[in-house]
């Protein structure tokens, strides 16, 4: 099998999976509890929140546990607007193409009298500083911009994003679950207030996140109970699941140059070969890139047929179009980008990481070309367009 | 590791004839069809066309068709049975080949069959292009029909529970699909349906069954069209046969032939809808006798039973689902279209709606009312 679906979810690491082991075996009394047993698990949680902090430039005290990279997008989300609401700020700042658990809070929000800019993202589906800053306003109450897009993987300027936002002295949120592990992150350096990380996107366990909040910006509760996590966020600790994040998130970043390194290399390899087929393009920046992400358009295909094709070969891909759960949207992201909704129909992500290799690579480029080709001859949608009854779009 | 799920090679021919797509819709007949495929030791996959969002149609958090809730139900059924699920997105299709007919029909002045179109457009045209394109020739359904072979062609014939029989719906089946297609429960009755769903745990045995337009659940089409065409319909004038003006009417595509609640008139004697000028923007009333006619004709015609008709033949027409077959006539015309002259008149022919032409159980044909 060929795992090339990453930005899904990645496999647990080594390191990930025996931290879980032991403190399953060890520590698992509850944190909260006085005797001794609990006392070494609340010493186990602490010690993963200061590791998880310095992986990211914050201190211990501003890391908040949740569930994932969704419930810390809500929590953060909604904690900026009750406090903009306070000082009668009701504007918030995003984009359009940002991971529905910012969506989806910010249109709940609206209902209740927010009004939300989403800003465009162009071509490439990256924001500027600048736009940010023109569109900062008196009332601006947020402003929630996604480190780096989960589909096509452009890398946003979140550095020059945080610094205009710290001038104009407004929240600024950064969804970084498809970042964290992957790409430096400095949140004192880059100036940014309230930030998300999700532990399976870098090899840890599923279910588990976490939230950074500066210190002074207070956090809402989404979940009330007991006092846990500094009363932010009721309910006990999942500790295991905790370390065993602190432990792949170390080994992410400890290793980062070098990942980034070789991945990106394979990344640019099936870019170059991918772009050899014709009516064929790729989505997002090339240039400021996650380095595992790769995502293309093929014309003429449909992306849920290209995608179970792979998995008959035992090539694990994702497409924008494939509606597993709900969504049946030709994937926002691509439409915001400006792809027309039957080119959207056929995409294909391929996001990798370090475990993969040049073999992957050239097993994926063996077989990608072979099954559009074979999809489009079954096409009488591409029969026509080769016969030059409907035009081309790519 | 991998499973070799479709194809052996791609581009190579796929060969596997016991290879079985089940269209799967959540409810207990397509359940229990996977069910009898499965046991028929067919090698098959459970699918579910997702074809709409609520948002897009307006109803939010209201049970329809294709919901999460009928998601789950067919993957659980799917994964009782031990055969890979999965769901297709075919919104898209959908909206143009099923939604945009339905407006258009109406706005035209028909009063369109949205079941028809899916199924001749979606289960029997994308999902087809797709199971081919994955390397299955046959598909299966929960449809209440039976397909047999009688002297080198294809047949469909008419469930053998009666009350269930959805032949109507398929009359436009071509051979070719017709060879690739399977129904079980074609021989089969709702209760033992219900009875082998229960037998089998599924979740869903005592779901009911669905009812009106799937995309309209609340069944209220004007709305519909309002809220989907963002375009409110005009007021206009009622006429009466004689083309006097006795009222008014709150947009004609509200109205559909034969039609008698709502029309908001204070007569004396009840009148129906006879006919409506969609330019005109008139809709005109009449007796119940003004409702009647003898004779239809039909365009968009496909024959099953027969390869094309040469000859008038006599048949027996069914011109709404929900009726029993009428004795009449069927001529041909150099127009491709036919003529039906039935025995004794019929109320309210409405245009966009399919007749069916039957001989005993077997479906000969059919054709959309114009």
């Amino acid at each position: 099998m060929i795992y090339a679906d990453n930005a899904a979810t990645t496999k647990m690491s080594g390191a990930a999976i025996n931290a879980i082991t032991a403190c399953m075996q060890d520590t698992w009394g509850n944190p909260s509890s006085l005797y001794s047993l609990g006392q070494r698990a609340k010493e186990t949680l602490e010690d993963a929140r200061e590791r998880i902090a310095a992986c990211i430039g914050a201190s211990p005290k501003e890391i908040t546990f949740t569930s994932g990279g969704s419930e810390a997008d809500n929590q953060a989300i909604r904690s900026a607007a009750l406090l903009g609401a306070r000082k009668g700020k009701r504007h918030i700042i995003s984009t359009a193409f940002e991971h529905h658990a910012v969506l989806h809070t910010l249109k709940g929000l609206e209902g209740e009298g927010f009004e939300v800019e989403l800003l465009p993202v162009g071509a490439l589906g990256t924001v500027t500083a600048q736009q940010v800053s023109e569109a900062i306003r008196e009332d601006t109450a947020l402003v929630t911009i996604m480190y780096a897009n989960n589909e096509i993987g452009s890398v946003l300027p979140v550095s020059e994003i945080g610094a205009v936002c710290r001038e104009r002295r407004v929240i600024f949120h950064t969804d970084a679950v498809q970042a964290a592990g992957h790409l430096p992150i400095d949140v004192m350096a880059q100036n940014i207030d309230l930030l998300s990380l999700s532990a399976h996107k870098f090899h840890g366990p599923k279910g588990v996140g976490a939230l950074y909040a500066r210190q002074g910006v207070p956090l809402t509760n989404l979940i009330e109970g007991g006092a846990q996590e500094r009363g932010k966020r009721a309910g006990t600790e999942n500790v295991p699941a905790i370390v065993g994040m602190a432990a792949a998130l170390e080994e992410s970043c400890s290793h980062m140059a070098e990942n980034a390194a070789k991945v990106s290399a394979l990344r640019d390899k099936l870019i170059a070969g991918l772009s050899r087929i014709p009516h064929s393009a790729l989505n997002g920046d090339p240039v400021n890139r996650l380095p595992g992400n790769v995502n293309f358009c093929f014309e003429g295909i449909e992306g849920e047929s290209l995608l179970l094709l792979l998995d008959d070969r035992g090539i694990c891909v994702s497409s924008g179009s494939a509606c597993t759960s709900g969504s049946l949207d030709p994937s926002h992201v691509l439409l915001s980008i400006g792809r027309p909704h039957e080119v959207a129909h056929g995409s294909l992500r391929l996001s990798l990481c370090e475990e993969n290799t040049e073999t992957d690579v050239d097993a994926i480029l063996k077989a990608v070309p072979e099954i559009v080709n074979y999809l489009r001859n079954m096409s009488p949608l591409w029969k026509d367009k080769v016969s030059g009854k409907r035009a081309f779009v790519l | 590791m991998t499973r070799r799920l479709f194809l052996t090679a791609v581009p190579v021919k796929a060969v596997m004839d016991k290879k079985v797509l089940i269209a799967m819709s959540g409810g207990v007949d397509s359940s229990v069809a996977a069910f009898l495929t499965r046991q028929a030791g067919y090698d098959c996959i459970g699918v579910t066309m997702k074809l709409f969002q609520n948002e897009d149609i307006g109803v939010s958090k209201v049970k329809t068709c294709c919901s999460l809730d009928d998601v789950e139900d067919a993957r659980s059924v799917a994964r009782h049975l031990g055969i890979p699920y999965y769901v297709f997105n075919f919104s898209r299709d959908f909206k143009v080949q099923v939604i945009d007919r339905f407006v258009a029909a109406y706005e035209s002045g028909t009063t369109p069959n949205p079941c028809i179109d899916c199924n001749r457009y979606l289960k029997f045209g994308c999902l087809f292009q797709r199971a081919k394109a994955l390397g299955f020739e046959t598909i299966a359904t929960g449809h209440y029909a039976r397909i047999e072979m009688r002297s080198g062609r294809y047949i469909l014939k008419k469930a053998l529970d009666k009350s269930k029989d959805q032949s109507y719906v398929l009359y436009m089946l071509t051979q070719e699909q017709l060879a690739q297609i399977r129904f079980p429960l074609g021989e089969l009755s709702k209760s033992e349906v219900r009875s082998i769903a229960e037998t089998q745990g599924f979740c869903n045995s005592e779901k009911p069954d669905s009812q009106d337009i799937c995309f309209i659940p609340d069944g209220d089409y004007a709305a519909f069209l309002e809220q989907y065409t963002g375009k409110p319909y005009q007021t206009g004038d009622v006429l009466d046969l004689f083309g006097q003006v006795i009222g008014h009417h709150r947009g004609a595509v509200q109205y559909t032939t034969g039609q008698r609640k709502g029309l908001g008139l204070a007569l004396n004697k009840p009148v129906y809808v006879c006919r409506k000028d969609m330019t005109a923007n008139t809709v005109t009333v009449g007796p119940e006798q003004a409702l009647y006619s003898q004779e239809l004709w039909a365009d968009d015609v496909n024959w099953i039973a027969i390869d094309h008709l040469s000859a008038p033949m006599r048949v027996y027409a069914k011109i709404r689902y929900r009726q029993t077959e009428q004795p009449s006539t069927v001529y041909p015309d150099e127009s491709g279209k036919i003529r039906l002259l039935f025995d004794k008149p019929q109320r309210a022919i409405t245009a966009g709606q399919a007749v069916v032409l039957y001989d005993g159980d077997t479906v000969v044909g059919g054709g959309m009312i114009c």
